[in-house]
């Protein structure tokens, strides 16, 4: 079973990869206040991508026939989140992309409440256009810019169990959302025991810059990077973080529920890392000195 | 160097030598085109790092850069009229330096009391587009405005009569713009990587501190 799912997975990947992107038929273009924006269609797969002149970055996707299937490799790997809060009342996700996240959590967690910070007002007409996202009772959609939703949220004391941070579109990154002060303001809506998990760069001088700025506001955390993907998704909280066979023990408790989404998450815990393999002596970013985009060079 | 008696004119002049354009007026072009680079540099330097101050509160969003540049613009054209006005006054060397240590002055809030005054403002306006347009305006207007004073006063300064006077306003605008060119690029390029936000505007404060100064240093003779 997990032989044959990870057999999938890279078979999807290479499809992604090997797919010319003559082969997509462009089913809707759109310009933003922010990026150009298509929807493309290739066989069973729908694609939001945000198009650009150097490369076309790809947000999320969805399998048409399996509606229920996270595709994406690094989103697979956000649910790890589960494994250190596995029962959340209350969600945070900063990015919607293809609303993949929201979805499937709303499936899991019904009577969780999922507040949504998405700052491009287009990329949510398509999520609901075209990627079946809706917005409901329990799942609300702020188009704002995450730091001014977090401060808002401060002041009206909102908490939540996770927060999940995936605001970066690969090319440009708001540097405002990679501070110290932003993971402190972010920290402050945790609830006691929240998890905090943030998908972001796994190479340049940023990982460096980056994980310093991380573990200066959270102290230790996991450091989340599987094979054959170019992801590394950071898990934390005010907990101390469970050793590895705890983590194991939940994952075995919660493959089977997240089966249908084509998450293996009993893959995860071993690629879980605790060890800081970055230089420590670099500057964490605050908001006086934030110069990610230059870094990333 | 000048002198008091190099230039009897200095002393005794009034409103009225406006008239007079031939005059030789009290300058030394180099220093007045170097201060106009000085300031242009620094606005630029300043609006450029308005933006990065400002995301904090009010996200990074076309609204925020609208704010800012619409606040700039406006402090600019007050800047523009009051300078002019200000240069119908016997113009001389030593206000057109106090100019540079007000602006540094002015300058001050944004490194001591930002957080304080966008706080303030994030707690009572709801909408980022009209917090971030208030915020700009508490943080960047005045030092903006006297920033802008400098342009039309530096042209007086500098004139010596009607015939070349749109030569020199041309060769001020061509230093000062070229400076903000420098300005704008300097400190996206280089200026954020290598140092912290506050430290960036603290150089530009002593660097306006030290050009007027310079200013007052070798204009104080019209004092006498």
């Amino acid at each position: 079973m997990s032989q044959s799912v990870v057999t999938a997975a890279i078979l999807a990947c290479l499809t992604l990869l090997g797919q010319p992107a003559q082969a997509d038929s462009v089913i809707h273009k759109e310009k933003s206040l922010y990026r150009n924006i298509e929807v493309r269609e290739a066989r069973d797969r729908r694609c939001l991508v945000f198009t650009m002149r150097r490369r076309d970055s790809r947000q999320s996707c969805i399998n048409l026939d399996r509606p229920q299937e996270v595709v994406f490799p690094y989103t697979k790997m956000i649910f790890a989140a589960l494994l250190l809060q596995d029962d959340p009342a209350s969600i945070l996700i900063v990015g919607l992309g293809g609303g993949t996240l929201p979805k499937a959590l709303s499936q899991l967690f019904p009577s969780a409440v999922i507040d949504v910070v998405e700052i491009d007002a287009a990329v949510y007409r398509v999520a609901q256009q075209f990627f079946k996202f809706k917005k409901s009772d329990q799942v609300k959609v702020s188009i704002a810019d995450a730091r001014v939703f977090v401060k808002r949220a401060q002041i009206r004391k909102n908490s939540y169990d996770i927060i999940i941070l995936d605001a970066f579109t690969g090319e440009y990154i708001p540097e405002h959302l990679m501070t110290k002060e932003f993971l402190e303001e972010v920290r402050s809506l945790l609830t006691s025991t929240g998890v905090v998990v943030a998908n972001t760069f796994s190479t340049s001088k940023l990982y460096h810059h980056e994980s310093v700025t991380y573990s200066s506001v959270f102290g230790n955390f996991f450091n989340f990077r599987m094979p054959l993907t170019g992801n590394r998704v950071i898990i934390s909280g005010p907990q101390p973080l469970p050793s590895r066979d705890i983590l194991a023990g939940r994952a075995k408790r919660l493959a089977n529920r997240l089966a249908p989404y084509y998450i293996n998450i009993e893959d995860f815990p071993r690629y879980m890392a605790t060890t800081r393999d970055w230089d420590e002596t670099v500057r964490p970013m605050t908001d006086q000195y934030a110069p990610a985009n230059l870094l990333k060079h | 160097m000048y002198t008091a008696a190099d230039h009897p004119e200095i002393g005794i002049m009034s409103s009225a030598a406006v008239n007079d354009l031939p005059t030789r007026t009290i300058t030394s072009p180099g220093l007045v085109m170097s201060l106009a680079f000085t300031s242009g540099f620094i606005i630029m330097s300043v609006e450029l790092l308005g933006g990065r101050i400002l995301a904090p509160y009010f996200g990074s969003s076309i609204y925020v850069w609208g704010s800012i540049i619409s606040i700039f613009m406006v402090a600019l054209s007050t800047g523009y009229l009051i300078g002019g006005k200000l240069s119908l006054r016997n113009p001389d060397l030593f206000k057109f330096g106090t100019f540079f240590l007000v602006a540094a002055i002015a300058l001050l809030p944004i490194v001591f009391f930002s957080d304080l005054a966008m706080e303030s403002v994030f707690t009572r306006i709801e909408d980022p587009r009209y917090g971030s347009l208030i915020a700009s305006s508490l943080l960047f207007f005045v030092p903006t405005a006297i920033l802008g004073m400098i342009a039309p006063y530096s042209v007086r300064l500098m004139v010596e009569n009607a015939g070349h006077s749109g030569q020199v306003a041309g060769g001020l605008y061509f230093v000062s713009t070229l400076g903000s060119a420098l300005g704008t690029l300097l400190t996206s390029f280089y200026l954020v990587l290598w140092f912290e936000m506050n430290t960036i505007v603290i150089s530009m404060i002593l660097a306006l501190g030290a050009a007027g100064m310079a200013a007052l240093w070798i204009g104080r003779k019209s004092l006498r």
